[in-house]
């Protein structure tokens, strides 16, 4: 992993348009946060330590993992930071410097889901949960709800490829990902 | 034949650093019509001053030019020191040799040579100066004061107590704006009302101070010791003179559910009403938009349906049919003390500006501002002081004060501070401790903003007498959640999400501009910033005057602030009105447009392009009377000197005077001819 | 009418078919023209944009890309999550520098970013004023008037408000405005745009469990008698995970979608709008609504005949003075 030359701020401003000083810390944010009780760091949290270029207990922390994306903390925001954009581009971060700790349930479910799309195009679910189960090795779980689910007509059996599928792992080449 | 100093001055090492004055002396020493050269340090200090005068007696000078700083700093010093020295003051100029040269240029070589080139253009430019004198305007020493709140009270009271008249003009029925809304002020905790109508009858009854309630600006013309103002006195319904302020129509009111204004909606008032019982003047005034009487006319019912208040009104002040009224006023100095508004969080707003929809929109019951939690502490208000909630009358055991609503927030349009909040949120907090002894004050802040004499120690006493709790945090949502009004703030302190299950909320909403500022400003041709507040004139060394000569301003109208700097600056403008006042006649700068009458065609270019209104058309006319043309003529009271009727002028027939087209063009031909 | 591009995205042709079946058969009621995009692809959802922004642009941006290839210039997407990542994706492209240069390269399509995106919301809400009218004029009565219902809009659907836009990020109105035009009453709630937990339903259950069952004790603490929603995830949150956060001896919460409750307005049948696919069953909940209508219905009737009787008898007994 290459020496970062530049601030984790300017980086983000560079990657985002977002000027993380313009936080003042007001913790309106994390106030509204569903996620906040189940997190070491908040949204305002995350702002600081990209503040005061602290790269390394940003991008390895397991609680950007646990963001929701939903968009509460920026609808919020009296200045505009959009922490939910900040913590976005601190996610991609961790994955391209390998710093990242997700957590092993989320990690397995984003791999899974991706690597679904990326051979059929669309998420057939039942393999995805199958694949998520394998990665995180909770097997048990939810296993009940599979015969519902098939009973009621929302679980297919068989994957449902595209046509274009080769348009799509084209896509993800160029995008770099490889889940 | 001119004989023109040239003094060229270092400024220390401002323009010496970067630019050879000596070398610049040396340089125009031979140019044809200069008498005398000199360098010196310091032009502008006595001995630079005295050297000016000296030459100018020693050397029979007919013109000075000051190469040196801008003439926006000394002008006045160098022509001030030609005048004592027996030359007229406007053969004086300065040629700006530092922001237009030392300033900006970094090679010694070439920026000597361009100020030898600024020097010699403006030696060239006097040459075609001519002596000119002041311009004498006659100042009517009657002032107008816009707005009767403390600050308005104050400017009124000042210049009165200075022997003048003053033109008081308030919107409301009653002086005392919002000061008289509240209970306690802060740091003091003095009552209110106590110490605000003590100046309200001082105003009312100082025989300088005309007073008209109920009563707007409507039209402003005339420029500086010289305004010409229309007033127009909102129908009030009651006649002034005979009303003896007994109450009576006011009891006998059948329409008494319509929410008072000045209750802040907590209580209620009648159609006819005065405001509050300690109102001035004591007269009541009927609104026509919710009078039983008035509303029968409005759908065309052909008998009054009420008329109860003129029956039982025994000096028959009472006359529903009344106009609006038009008084015009001869004015010389306006100050303008309009006051404040609190932002609203609702979801309809004025244009650039959103409401707090994570609040509920003021739709949350027991959700109040700092004015109604005013009106619950006061003694005289809806609840006679005690502090009970809104909605269902009980006492709350928990309150919670949210700063910072609307205010430092740029994504709903306000990023200003709002300065009092810090300090009235404090003082809410000990009133509500004071009064509920087991109650709960949680405060949600970002900063404390106690910046005042005794601030600081005030809002502390609020944490550590009264045990109020400050939470350093803000507030994400506000909602009702059955008897109890959630809060979701968070503790930025200790890192944790805060959940308040509170009985009542009091929330600090911004200080906003009054409506309807910025058409009178518009009126007063002052300008106002992007949030509606008056722009001063210079924030730190004129910050009561504006722009517009004569107008000045006072009060939370030019940004938020408190009482006492509200006091501060509505003496300044007496002040200052005052010194308007002192001379008879005001003395302006000669640098007007003059127009040539014989070479004029009477095309009126020059009126059409004048952003000042200072040209009219007048009249030739023939030795026996009769009309045989027209030409224009330039009031020299109000040209602002711009030019723009010069560069517009066919027939060259307006002069610029300091301006003139033969002195640019001096100036131009220098630059070109001279290496 | 031109007929609108139809983007269902993955839930809706799996876990909540049931959005697709009530959609389809609304739209058909209400005369509206949905073309399925042809070869339509994944929009990455929250997987994408979380891991890498690229692709989180990308995925979506292919199915704007088809549309517009399709000829269309519009596009429904109703699970909430799709209508958010098409619309993230349309404003990423316009405004950030360069964006727009590499999409052609990067979808191997030419695209515009000309193609407007809906969700079902939006399209029911400019049809209200149809929906009022059929409901009026429909024979049978309506089984949810006057049925308290609570909209739940979750999160995507309106934040953050420069994708959205379409209606209030705080107190939006256009779902209440639809449960109105049905004839129900819109309760006043206040988790309406408090995340439900979301993608987290299988990764991370015991978050969707807390943040779900607060949003359904909301709900019923004001009264309402069904929830409301316009999203996959929204949905099986609320409805498949019910059971698991339900304590004992609570009365089930139906969650049913928008255009089920649009269809059960305009009279259709509860098997056409999938109403059996749900795990929080709704068949005692539909059974109630069908037997307050009738009954509602019958004492109007009664209402009706003896305000008639009153009226023949006053103007007999005019006859008889007179």
């Amino acid at each position: 992993m290459s020496v970062p030359t530049s601030t984790l701020a300017a980086d983000v401003l560079e990657a985002t348009g977002i000027n993380a000083a313009t936080c003042y810390q007001c913790g309106k944010c994390s106030a509204g946060c569903p996620m906040a009780s189940e997190s070491d760091l908040r949204p305002h949290n995350v702002m600081r330590l990209v503040m005061q270029d602290r790269r390394k207990d940003a991008l390895a922390d397991q609680s950007i993992w646990l963001c929701l994306t939903c968009e509460t903390c920026t609808a919020r925001c009296p200045n505009g930071c959009d922490p939910a954009r900040v913590i976005d581009v601190v996610r991609e971060m961790s994955i391209e410097t390998g710093a990242a700790d997700m957590p092993r349930t989320i990690a397995a479910f984003h791999r899974a889901f991706l690597q679904q799309i990326r051979t059929n195009g669309r998420l057939h679910e039942m393999g995805m949960v199958i694949e998520y189960k394998l990665r995180s090795g909770d097997l048990i779980k939810d296993a009940n709800n599979v015969p519902a689910l098939v009973a009621r007509g929302k679980l297919s059996l068989l994957p449902d490829r595209i046509e274009g599928i080769a348009e799509l792992k084209r896509i993800f080449e160029k995008c770099g990902v490889t889940p | 034949m001119s004989r023109i100093g040239v003094f060229v001055c270092h400024c220390g090492e401002n323009i010496g650093r970067t630019v050879d004055c000596e070398a610049v002396a040396e340089a125009l020493k031979d140019h044809p019509g200069v008498a005398f050269t000199e360098d010196y340090k310091y032009m502008c200090s006595d001995p630079g001053q005295q050297l000016v005068k000296k030459a100018i007696e020693e050397n029979n000078l007919t013109g000075v030019v000051v190469a040196a700083c801008s003439p926006h700093m000394h002008e006045k010093t160098f022509r001030r020191a030609c005048d004592q020295a027996g030359l007229n003051q406007y053969m004086c100029e300065m040629a700006n040799v530092r922001e237009h040269c030392s300033w900006i240029h970094e090679d010694r070589g070439e920026a000597t040579a361009k100020a030898i080139d600024i020097t010699r253009t403006i030696v060239e430019k006097v040459k075609h100066n001519r002596p000119l004198e002041s311009i004498r305007i006659p100042v009517t020493k009657r002032a107008l004061v816009i707005g009767g709140g403390i600050a308005g009270i104050q400017a009124a009271l000042d210049i009165a107590d200075g022997g003048h008249e003053v033109v008081l003009v308030e919107k409301e029925a009653s002086i005392g704006g919002h000061m008289s809304q509240l209970s306690e002020t802060f740091p003091t905790l003095d009552c209110s009302q106590c110490i605000l109508t003590p100046r309200m009858v001082e105003a009312y009854q100082h025989p300088n101070i005309k007073l008209h309630t109920w009563s707007e600006v409507e039209k402003v013309d005339g420029y500086i010791g010289n305004f010409n103002v229309t007033i127009r006195k909102k129908a009030r319904s009651v006649n002034e003179d005979l009303c003896n302020g007994c109450g009576d129509c006011q009891a006998s009111c059948p329409a008494k559910r319509i929410p008072s204004e000045f209750e802040a909606g907590l209580g209620k008032r009648t159609a006819i009403y005065v405001p509050f019982p300690q109102a001035v003047p004591n007269i009541p005034v009927l609104d026509r938009q919710n009078c039983t009487l008035f509303k029968g006319r409005r759908k065309g019912l052909a008998k009054d349906v009420c008329g109860k208040c003129q029956e039982v009104c025994l000096k028959g002040a009472v006359d529903y049919d009344t106009e609006d009224t038009f008084i015009e006023e001869e004015i010389g100095a306006i100050v303008v003390a309009t006051g404040f508004q609190l932002y609203n969080i609702g979801r309809e707003q004025p244009e650039g500006l959103k409401g707090y929809g994570e609040y509920g929109y003021g739709k949350v019951p027991d959700v109040i501002d700092g004015l109604q939690f005013e009106r619950l502490a006061s003694a005289s208000g809806p609840t006679e002081g005690a502090i009970l909630r809104p909605s269902d009358g009980k006492e709350p055991k928990t309150v919670v004060f949210v700063h910072c609503v609307g205010s430092r927030d740029p994504e709903k349009g306000i990023s200003y501070c709002s300065k009092i909040c810090c300090m009235y949120n404090a003082k809410h907090a000990m009133l509500y401790k004071h009064k509920v002894h087991d109650g709960r004050a949680v405060a949600f802040y970002m900063d404390i903003r106690a910046g005042g004499k005794g601030y600081d120690e005030f809002s502390r006493r609020a944490i550590e007498e009264d045990g109020a709790e400050y939470i350093r945090g803000r507030v994400s949502r506000i909602f009702r959640d059955g008897d109890v009004v959630k809060v979701w703030g968070y503790d930025t302190l200790s890192g944790e999400q805060v959940v308040i299950n509170a009985d009542m909320v009091v929330l600090a909403t911004a200080m906003r501009p009054q409506d309807g500022v910025r058409e009178l400003a518009q009126k007063l041709s002052v300008s106002t910033d992007e949030h509606g507040f008056i722009n001063e004139a210079h924030p730190k060394l004129r910050p009561v005057e504006t722009n517009t000569a004569g107008v000045f301003v006072a009060g939370a109208c030019q940004a938020p602030r408190d009482i006492p700097e509200a006091v501060a600056m509505a003496s300044a403008t007496g002040a200052k009105v005052m010194s308007l006042f002192s001379a008879d006649e005001l003395e302006r700068e000669p640098a007007v447009a003059i127009v040539n009458e014989n070479t004029c065609i009477g095309c009126m270019n020059c009126a059409n392009v004048c952003a000042y209104g200072a040209i009219e058309q007048r009249e030739i006319c023939t030795v026996d009377g009769h009309v045989c043309g027209h030409v224009a003529y330039v009031n020299p009271g109000v040209c602002q000197g711009c030019g723009t009727c010069q560069a517009v002028c066919l027939s060259k027939s307006v002069e610029l005077q300091t301006f003139t087209d033969e002195q640019i063009f001096s100036e131009i031909n220098a630059l070109c001819y001279w290496e | 009418m031109t007929d609108v591009a139809y983007y269902p995205g993955c839930s809706l042709h799996g876990t909540s078919r049931e959005f697709d079946e009530s959609l389809r058969a609304v739209a058909a009621d209400l005369g509206i023209g949905l073309a399925e995009i042809r070869d339509w692809s994944c929009c990455g959802a929250s997987s994408g944009h979380t891991t890498d922004h690229l692709l989180g642009v990308a995925l979506p941006a292919r199915n704007l890309a088809l549309a517009e290839a399709q000829g269309f210039d519009t596009v429904l997407a109703p699970c909430a999550a799709c209508y958010n990542r098409l619309s993230a994706a349309r404003l990423a492209i316009a405004t950030e520098d360069g964006l727009a240069e590499r999409m052609p390269d990067l979808l191997d399509r030419p695209f515009s970013n000309s193609v407007v995106v809906h969700n079902a919301v939006e399209l029911l809400r400019d049809a209200a004023a149809t929906i009022e009218q059929k409901v009026a004029v429909a024979t049978a009565p309506n089984r949810l008037k006057g049925v308290k219902l609570a909209a739940y809009y979750g999160c995507l659907l309106v934040r953050p408000v420069e994708v959205c836009g379409y209606d209030d990020p705080e107190q939006p109105t256009s779902m209440d405005d639809v449960i109105k035009a049905c004839g129900a009453d819109a309760v006043d709630w206040d988790m309406k745009v408090e995340c439900c937990g979301g993608a987290f339903s299988v990764s991370r259950t015991a978050s969707v469990l807390r943040l779900g069952r607060a949003i359904i004790e909301n709900a019923r603490s004001h009264g309402a008698e069904a929830i409301i929603v316009a999203c996959p995830l929204c949905h099986s949150n609320l409805d498949l995970r019910q059971k698991a956060m339900a304590r004992r001896g609570e009365e089930p919460m139906p969650i049913l979608f928008v255009t089920q409750m649009v269809g059960l307005a305009l009279g259709l049948a509860p098997v056409d709008l999938g109403m059996s696919r749900h795990f929080v069953d709704t068949a005692p909940f539909i059974a109630r609504l069908v037997q307050q209508a009738t009954e509602r219905a019958a004492a109007e009737k009664l209402a009706e005949e003896e305000a008639a009787a009153k009226a023949a008898a006053r103007a007999e007994k005019q006859k008889v003075g007179a």
